[in-house]
């Protein structure tokens, strides 16, 4: 972070270096650049959506290090030598992920905007705690709000995707 | 939502970042987790010109017990990081359980415990329980180190008593003579909502009878306050419903809450009385939970 060059008008750029998705991006920021408009302006990677951008919605949600945070409050400075993972780096092959997989067959997925936080908040649970309960599975997405589905499909989904029965 | 310039610094001591303030004394701002102040400048309510993380200075990101101290946590540390500290799980699960009643995954993962009090924000869920195990924090500055009761951090809604060059390096929860604590949020949605009332308890028991209590309420006066008058009535009488149910009555009166958009003040009291009844009867049943 040391490493910054000032332009004419007197603006800071640094010299920031993440790996998003296991590939390494060195980009020169502002300060002022805020992680999920770095993931999709500068890197084109606009899976990850923006709602609220007040932490309220979770649609922005990527994992930093592993754990679910909303990337429109958290600085791509911030993130200087970090991991992050967004929605594009959750099938690891050409084949989607379980989750979402389950996701599709489950009709989790309406409009889709809330798809993407949805799917790393359920990522970074199964990781975690690959046989949630129900109850724990509602609070892993608790931070994620979804205007089209409901939830129920979207819970049902992730329980699929844990390999446990589904409650009708 | 985009935000205004500024420089940004990763101070690599306390020090350092305590010489960044002081040299920057009107135009600089600490970030920590940034979940609280970020959405402020988004909004045009802050707009500092310098910002001085401090969430990698070494050891700020710790929780541990030391002897002879306490539970000694970082003031960088996450939100999520009490919840699932074992240190703190152990000693005050009670702490943990605050910590888990805040906010969503997301922000519990960013958003720190120095954050939550510095932006002393009246319904904020750590105070209220880190006031009634009477924690202290340690604050640092350019001119050296000071303790303060967390009960005396804040002096008003978004105003509390860090001098601009000072940083909340950590919060100390002292070994304890009591027996029993816990906190109870009221919010109107389980994940994502602040405290319309909070009420925090801690209770030392011997032979059914209350030798201390602290008590502290969140989000009914401008400030995270202690009940005082309920903690006087409470100490030296033996434990009955009736005590407990008085006690309520007694913080429900002491408070000191607004009308707003979340709840009535006249609500607001009745819960007070309710949680505080709630919060005793737990601490005292079931020690720190
Ligand atoms: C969607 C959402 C929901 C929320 N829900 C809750 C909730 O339910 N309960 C609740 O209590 N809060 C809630 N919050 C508020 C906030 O997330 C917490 O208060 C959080 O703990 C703030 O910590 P931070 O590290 O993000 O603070 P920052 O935003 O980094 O800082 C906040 C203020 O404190 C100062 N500061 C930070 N650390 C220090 C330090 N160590 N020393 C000196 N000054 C410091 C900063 O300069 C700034 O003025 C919510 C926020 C959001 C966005
Ligand atoms: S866009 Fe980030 S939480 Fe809503
Ligand atoms: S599917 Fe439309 S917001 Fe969730």
């Amino acid at each position: 972070m040391s490493n910054f060059i000032v332009d004419n008008n007197g603006i800071k750029r640094y010299l920031v270096t993440i790996n998003v998705n296991g590939i390494e991006y060195t980009k020169v920021v502002k300060a002022n650049t805020l992680l999920v408009n770095f993931l999709r302006e500068e890197l084109d990677l606009t899976g990850t959506k923006k709602g609220c951008e007040l932490g309220d919605c979770g649609s922005c949600t990527v994992l930093l290090e592993g754990k679910p945070v909303n990337s429109c409050l958290i600085l791509a400075i911030e993130a200087d030598g970090m991991k992050v993972t967004t929605i594009e780096g959750v099938a690891s092959t050409a084949n989607l992920d379980n989750i979402q997989e389950k996701f599709l067959e489950y009709g989790a997925i309406q409009c889709g905007y809330c798809s993407a936080g949805m799917i790393l908040s359920a990522k970074a649970l199964l990781t975690e705690n690959p046989k949630p309960t129900e109850e724990e599975v509602r609070a892993g997405i608790s931070g994620n709000l979804c205007r089209c589905t409901g939830y129920i499909n979207i819970i049902k989904a992730i329980m699929a995707a844990s390999g446990q029965e589904v409650m009708n | 939502m985009y935000l205004p310039d500024f420089d940004y610094y990763v101070p690599a001591s306390v020090a350092e970042a305590c010489q960044l303030l002081a040299e920057n004394i009107d135009c600089a701002k600490v970030i920590s987790g940034g979940t609280d102040l970020l959405p402020k400048m988004k909004h045009g309510l802050l707009s500092p010109q310098i910002l001085v993380s401090i969430k990698k200075i070494p050891g700020l990101r710790k929780i541990e017990y030391v002897q002879g101290k306490g539970v000694v946590i970082g003031a960088a540390s996450t939100i999520n990081d009490i919840v699932f500290s074992e240190v703190v799980q152990q000693k005050y699960p009670s702490v943990s359980n605050a910590a888990h009643t805040m906010a969503a995954n997301q922000v519990r993962h960013s958003g720190t415990v120095g954050g939550n009090l510095v932006s002393a924000v009246p319904s904020a869920d750590m105070p209220p329980i880190l006031m009634a195990l009477n924690a202290t924090a340690t604050i640092e500055g350019p001119n050296g180190q000071r303790q303060l009761p967390v009960e005396d951090v804040f002096c008003g809604p978004s105003k509390c008593l860090l001098e601009k060059s000072e940083i909340i390096t950590e919060i100390i929860i002292p070994d304890q003579a009591m027996t029993g604590s816990t906190y109870f949020k009221f919010a109107l949605r389980r994940a994502g909502a602040l405290a319309v009332v909070g009420v925090a308890a801690a209770v030392q028991v011997e032979n059914e009878t209350i030798k201390d209590a602290r008590v502290a309420l969140g989000a009914v006066a401008p400030v995270p306050m202690r009940a005082k008058k309920t903690e006087e009535f409470l100490i030296g009488k033996k434990i009955s419903d009736e005590l407990l149910e008085e006690a309520g009555k007694i913080a429900a009166a002491e408070c000191k809450p607004i009308t707003d958009f979340r709840a009535s003040e006249e609500y607001r009291r009745d819960l007070v009385r309710i949680y505080t009844k709630r919060a005793l009867c737990k601490a005292i049943d079931q020690g720190h939970v």
